[in-house]
């Protein structure tokens, strides 16, 4: 079986799942966990944007 | 006549968070089977989302034609790409012996499945110490 995922695609699934595993282990309570999680989500998601952005001003 | 002394420096203190056999079996299980340390500490939440995450990420690398290291004393990127791999437990065990990413794909995909498989396994290190600290108590 082959799974085709683009760039974005990749990055959004990869940041979903590094973000459960983080929010898990790092935080104590369910409801820290949660939080985290779903801050680091925005920040890996938030990065791909930004890299993205930069790439783009750069290539002009 | 001298006052006998009393020495506070031999006084042995009791660790804050002794060692137990279910915090070294937890991480090793956890290890092996991807939250199974915390399913063997009763966190059956948290370990069934750990499982999900860790073999969701490892089969997705391997469905994006992803190579998996096997051991070697090469480059060091290499080596590390091969610690990281291990991370995944029985996921790289059952992967080497099924002849699973064996391939040498020079696509972006491919690249990206690289990566996926040993962040899984990075991943599945943390949870595993994590599955340690809770036994330990460190963590509730």
């Amino acid at each position: 079986m082959t799974i085709n995922l683009s760039h974005f695609s990749a990055a959004v699934v990869f940041a979903l799942f590094a973000s459960v595993v983080f929010g898990i282990t790092q935080r104590n309570s369910t409801m820290e966990q949660v939080k985290y999680g779903l801050y680091c989500f925005a920040l890996f998601v938030g990065g791909v944007f930004v890299a993205g952005w930069v790439m783009a001003l750069i290539r002009r | 006549m001298a006052k006998p002394t009393t020495d506070k420096s031999t006084k042995v203190s009791e660790p804050e968070y002794p060692l137990t056999t279910m915090a070294v079996v937890a991480p090793l299980v956890g290890w092996l089977i991807p939250g199974g340390g915390h399913i063997l500490l009763k966190r059956y939440g948290r370990g069934i989302l750990l499982l999900v995450s860790v073999v969701a990420m490892f089969l997705i690398g391997l469905g994006m034609q992803g190579r998996i290291y096997k051991p070697n004393g090469g480059d060091i990127l290499d080596i590390l790409g091969f610690i990281g791999d291990v991370g995944s437990g029985a996921l790289y065990f059952l992967a080497r012996l099924m002849d699973w990413g064996n391939v040498m794909a020079a696509n972006a995909a491919a690249d990206y499945g690289k990566t996926f498989l040993i962040v899984a396994g990075l991943l599945n290190f943390i949870a595993a110490a994590d599955a340690h600290h809770i036994a330990l108590g460190k963590k509730p």
